[in-house]
């Protein structure tokens, strides 16, 4: 049961060979045999779950199948889920029940998928390791060869990456800030596209950095995520920066191929230091798809290297401000004071923790009087630069290929003492979200210690369909197989 | 002559600008599909948007833009077709995102004029620097409980102008004048209603003072004002506040103040903690507003006419006195009903009762122009009764006030009573006779020389006539028959 | 741009974030040491550029004023960790 893929589970229900309660009674089980280990889960939901699958068979005997019906999912907990507490990884929404359903979490179920539970994250959606949530850190599924010590999944979509990759669920959403799907997909060998900016709504997703988010799903492979993502996207007129555009095919784009494609090299990701296998696996993949049909281009993004300052401008200062409705008034947990001053600095004080605290004070002060112009306005023009450094290179290539991360899986507890060297795990994930362009993270190869490594994918706007044909190509001729230690179906 | 105030150093000159916040006549609120509607149960008229839920997100209102175009075209001022909102960040009660979602650095109305008349009949112009849309606020109950506040959402997210004047005000009257003639020009236009009791539209008061000639001295901000008395007396208040301040030697501190109308007087607020750094930014969930110039000049097309407009043409049209005019231009209702009332008619005669009888039967019934008791076709066709002499002037009132009471027409209610004028010769000469031979004495006096009695004469024979004579023949008559 | 602990206590404190004396100094590196890094941005040269917001986007869309919402004070207020009837409830504000 383990071994189908979303897609393969999908015809195998419409075929009836197997039920949607089988299916999702085997995923609720493996969710209770590896979540301890794991943690990959805050919340779970095992019996809407099991009656959701009831409902999908019965609309599959009808003939009724819709594109996902009856398919077990896990549902990022930075999703807000009508019934279902929603928590942002965080403890001040603790005792968060939404009373209504993202957009997104929406359009999947109007699709007919099942709900499994809310998967961990970094709290609040700030880091790349989700050892920053509330709700304790997720181990990754893969661990070093000969060695066991465990393993960060990435972040912020940690426990949705881990879910999906140690088989505790078949897809799952998840959202992308800074890299926060492309990194965790990396680390835990499985695909995940950030789409464009505007593809999905936001409407119902906790907000982080609002020019910045973006949901996406991650999934075993290229296909699978293509069949998420068609059902997530779409225009939403709750949610101003919603794009009007329809929604492509985005799996049959999965079979196009490259011929005749102009993919481009950016140099400036070639960084010092870069770890030769990187650079290895780089150089294999543009050589997968020259042997595919494609044309490699080198170009340039000059202002690369300062993607990173930009991010730690930018998505802190909206931060500080999206974070400030967490006062303990009207939701969420409370902690009392003498006066409504006191209350608000105790709550949040309480209620969050270091790296959002860090985060909220790095994002007042940036706004801050005498400062803004110094930083919050300077990041965006910067940010500027940036897109049209990406725009100019679309003129001459149809894609970019990049490496997703500068290193494997680290270990729990690793790179924990300086923020900033955290922070540099993102450095060719974020200058996309500066540009708001489609990224995917294709798992492409082992390093030495047999963890897995991701190339990243890089589109024009809205044309996710290009990153898919070219992630479909990487990963027919990777041919990526291995799976992780931790894993159901052994 | 420019108003001042004697100190003992010298004299003073007031300095003054207003910002006013006017809410805007909508169905929904700014950002959210709620209901903008006044006086429902607490936190009934709240969504999650409002409320500031996780994940919410703002979506603006088209009628909301509309009206703050409409506004600014009616003062006159530049539209800015490009124009952004910006994140006011603060923490407080009755503020669910702990922010407001306004407009900082580009506002969507520029630069604007409103011209004002003072008392003396000279106009002045007061400039409008720019109008802007942001949210309300919440409300805030700090007196139902002794440790607690409690918070209703309802308002939170309704749609506000604020519209900031130059700081060319330079008396109390001028401000008051000010304020009349926004207001007038917002209900007009259908954009706001002005009801400041109601807290639809409230006023921030700017006031400095100086010597002649000098720059600018320290202002203070009085804020929330809500009433255009209360505006024009807290001007003064704090005015003389800051003279004794300088005269004193020392120095006015810019500071944020509440006037306190029973003690006449302003005081500083409660500080709230050191002075606000509102970090804004531009809001990253929402997209520049940008207007298409052939919608602008579509709202523009549709405008009513407006009081200054109004009041030429009334001038002009219907020969009235500039202070008339702008009397009866006072409400758009009051000019409308008007206008209704003088349409192929004696317009100085309408606009006599209407400045008369008329609205002093609306103040005495405690009515209003929307609730009158008298029609505009009422009126007129009472109005038509004296123009074919039917009736006189003095019957006439006679009916008012039976039209006031009962509702019903004039012309049932003279039938009914029959008041209809004489207009008999004979009648009038037999009164006439009857009551030069009932006064023989009085007669003689008046062929004396005592030429007063003869109103005497004339209210006699009005008596005997109940009224009813037609004046201008009973006048020819007794001077016939006294000559 | 170092920042001192009293300016590290003035942003808490417009960030309402109670932040105790053990946490200063800690807090004060951190931050310090991410502004040292995101100084960088100063080698840039932003002449003539104007500032990015969203992703390019068109004007904003705006929606018809008709009622669609609210009528949720159950749901509006079912979540408060306070309230009082038809009231959020916070300790009194004086004004």
């Amino acid at each position: 049961m383990f071994d189908l893929s979303l897609v393969e589970a999908r015809d195998a229900l419409r075929a009836k060979k197997i039920s949607s309660r089988e299916l999702t009674g085997a995923y609720v089980g493996a969710i209770e045999q590896l979540n301890p280990q794991i943690n990959a889960y805050i919340t779970t939901t095992p019996e809407a779950a099991m009656a959701q699958a009831d409902a999908a068979d019965a609309a599959l005997a009808k003939g009724e199948a819709g594109p996902l019906t009856g398919i077990p999912l896990a549902i990022k907990d930075l999703f807000c889920t009508k019934g279902v507490r929603t928590t942002a990884g965080s403890k001040i929404l603790q005792p968060f029940i939404p009373p209504y359903e993202s957009t997104v979490s929406s359009n999947l179920l109007r699709d007919g998928a099942v709900f499994l539970g809310k998967a961990n994250m970094d709290e609040f959606a700030m880091g790349s390791s989700n050892m920053t949530s509330a709700y304790g850190g997720v181990t990754n599924p893969w661990t070093r060869r000969g060695d066991n010590r465990p393993l960060v999944p990435g972040g912020s979509s940690g426990g949705s990456a881990a879910a999906v990759s140690a088989r505790m669920a078949l897809g799952a959403t998840a959202t992308d800030t800074g890299g926060s799907i492309r990194q965790p997909a990396a680390f835990c060998g499985i695909v995940g596209i950030k789409p464009t900016y505007g593809r999905c709504s936001r409407w119902g997703v906790v907000a982080f950095a609002s020019s910045l988010d973006q949901a996406g799903p991650v999934a075993r492979n290229v296909e699978d995520c293509a069949v998420l993502l068609g059902s997530m996207a779409g225009f939403d007129a709750k949610d101003s920066t919603s794009a009007d555009m329809p929604v492509p095919d985005f799996a049959a784009a999965c079979k196009r191929g490259v011929k005749g494609m102009r993919i481009g090299v950016p140099r400036e990701y070639r960084m010092d230091g870069m770890a030769p296998e990187i650079e290895a696996l780089w150089q294999q993949g543009l050589g997968w798809l020259r042997d595919a049909g494609a044309t490699i281009v080198d170009v340039s993004l000059p202002h690369t290297k300062y993607g990173l300052a930009t991010y730690y401008i930018v998505a802190p200062a909206e931060a500080s401000s999206n974070l400030a409705r967490y006062d303990g008034v009207r939701f969420g947990a409370r902690e009392p004071g003498r006066d409504l001053t006191e209350l608000y600095e105790n709550t949040r004080a309480e209620g969050f923790g270091p790296e959002v605290q860090r985060r909220i004070l790095i994002g007042t002060y940036v706004l801050s009087a005498g400062y803004y112009d110094a930083y919050y306005l300077r990041a965006q023009k910067v940010r500027a630069l940036i897109l049209r450094d990406f725009t100019e290179a679309f003129e001459k290539v149809d894609a970019l290929l990049t490496p997703a991360t500068p290193t494997a899986a680290f270990g729990q507890g690793e790179k924990m003492d300086d923020p900033i060297t955290m922070y540099l795990n993102d450095v060719f994930t974020v200058p996309v979200n500066m540009a708001g362009l489609p990224g995917m993270s294709v798992p492409a190869g082992l390093d030495a210690q047999g963890l897995p490594l991701g190339l990243q994918i890089i589109g024009r706007p809205f044309d996710e369909e290009s990153v898919f044909a070219v992630g479909a190509a990487i990963e027919r001729a990777a041919g990526f197989s291995t799976l992780p230690t931790i894993r159901a179906g052994i | 002559m420019a108003y001042s105030l004697e100190g003992a150093t010298g004299t003073w000159e007031i300095v003054c600008g207003l910002e006013v916040h006017a809410q805007v006549i909508s169905k929904s609120k700014l950002f959210s599909g709620s209901s903008a509607a006044y006086g429902a149960e607490p936190n009934s008229q709240v969504s999650f948007v409002d409320a500031a839920f996780p994940g919410m997100l703002p979506v603006i209102n088209r009628e909301c833009v509309a009206q703050a175009v409409r506004t600014g075209l009616g003062i006159n001022a530049k539209i800015n077709l490009w124009s952004r909102f910006d994140r006011k960040n603060y923490f407080y009660a009755d503020l669910p995102q702990g922010y407001q979602i306004s407009q900082f650095a580009h506002p969507i109305v520029g630069d604007g004029v409103v011209e004002v008349t003072l008392a003396d009949g000279s106009t002045k112009q007061i400039g409008v620097t720019r109008l802007h849309l942001e949210q309300d606020a919440g409300k805030s109950l700090h007196d139902q409980d002794p440790s607690r506040s409690f918070i209703d959402l309802n308002r939170s997210g309704v749609a506000l102008m604020e519209i900031v004047s130059e700081p060319d005000i330079r008396s109390p009257e001028e401000a008051g004048a000010y304020l009349t003639k926004l207001r007038q020009i917002l209900r007009y236009l259908g954009t706001c209603d002005g009801n400041m009791d109601e807290g639809s539209m409230r006023a921030d008061v700017n006031v400095s003072v100086r010597k002649a000639g000098e720059d600018f001295r320290t202002r203070c901000e009085i804020k929330n004002v809500n009433s255009i008395r209360f505006v024009m007396l807290a001007v003064e208040a704090e005015a003389k506040r800051q003279i004794a301040v300088w005269e004193d030697g020392g120095e006015v501190v810019q500071e944020t103040r509440l006037f306190d109308p029973s003690r006449m007087e302003t005081r500083s607020m409660r500080s709230k903690e050191d002075a606000h750094d509102y970090r804004y930014f531009p809001d990253p969930d929402l997209l520049p507003l940008v207007l298409e110039p052939d919608w602008v000049a579509g709202l523009k097309a549709k405008l009513p006419e407006l009081p200054d407009a109004k009041t030429a043409r009334f001038v002009s049209e219907y020969g009235l006195s500039a202070y008339d005019a702008r009397v009866l231009v006072m409400e758009q209702a009051t000019a409308d009903f008007y206008e209704t009332v003088a349409k192929g008619r004696d317009a100085k005669l309408a606009a006599n009762w209407m400045m008369g009888d008329f609205f002093a039967a609306l103040n005495r019934t405690g009515r209003t122009i929307e609730t009158t008791p008298v029609s505009a076709a009422s009126l007129g066709a009472l109005i038509d009764l004296i123009a074919d002499s039917t009736i006189n002037g003095r019957i006439a009132k006679e009916v008012f006030e039976a039209m006031v009471e009962t509702g019903e027409a004039p012309g049932a209610i003279v039938d009914a009573k029959g008041l209809r004028q004489v207009t008999d010769t004979g009648a009038i000469d037999a009164a006439v006779d009857a009551v030069l031979a009932a006064n023989a004495d009085k007669v003689a006096q008046y062929k004396g020389g005592q030429e007063k009695l003869f109103g005497f004469f004339v209210g006699q024979v009005m008596k005997a006539m109940a009224g009813k004579g037609n004046p201008a023949l009973v006048n020819t008559a007794l001077k016939a028959k006294l000559s | 741009m170092s920042l001192d602990p009293a300016t590290v206590r003035r942003i808490a404190r417009l960030s309402r974030l109670s932040i105790d004396d053990n946490q200063v100094e800690r807090m004060q590196s951190d931050l310090n040491g991410i502004l040292g890094w995101i100084e960088q941005l100063n080698e840039v040269n932003v002449e003539g550029v104007e500032p990015l917001t969203g992703a390019a986007m068109m004007a904003m869309r705006m929606r018809d004023d008709v009622v669609t919402d609210g009528n949720l004070q159950e749901a509006v207020l079912s979540n408060a960790p306070d309230r009082e009837g038809p009231f959020y409830a916070v300790p009194k504000v004086v004004e």
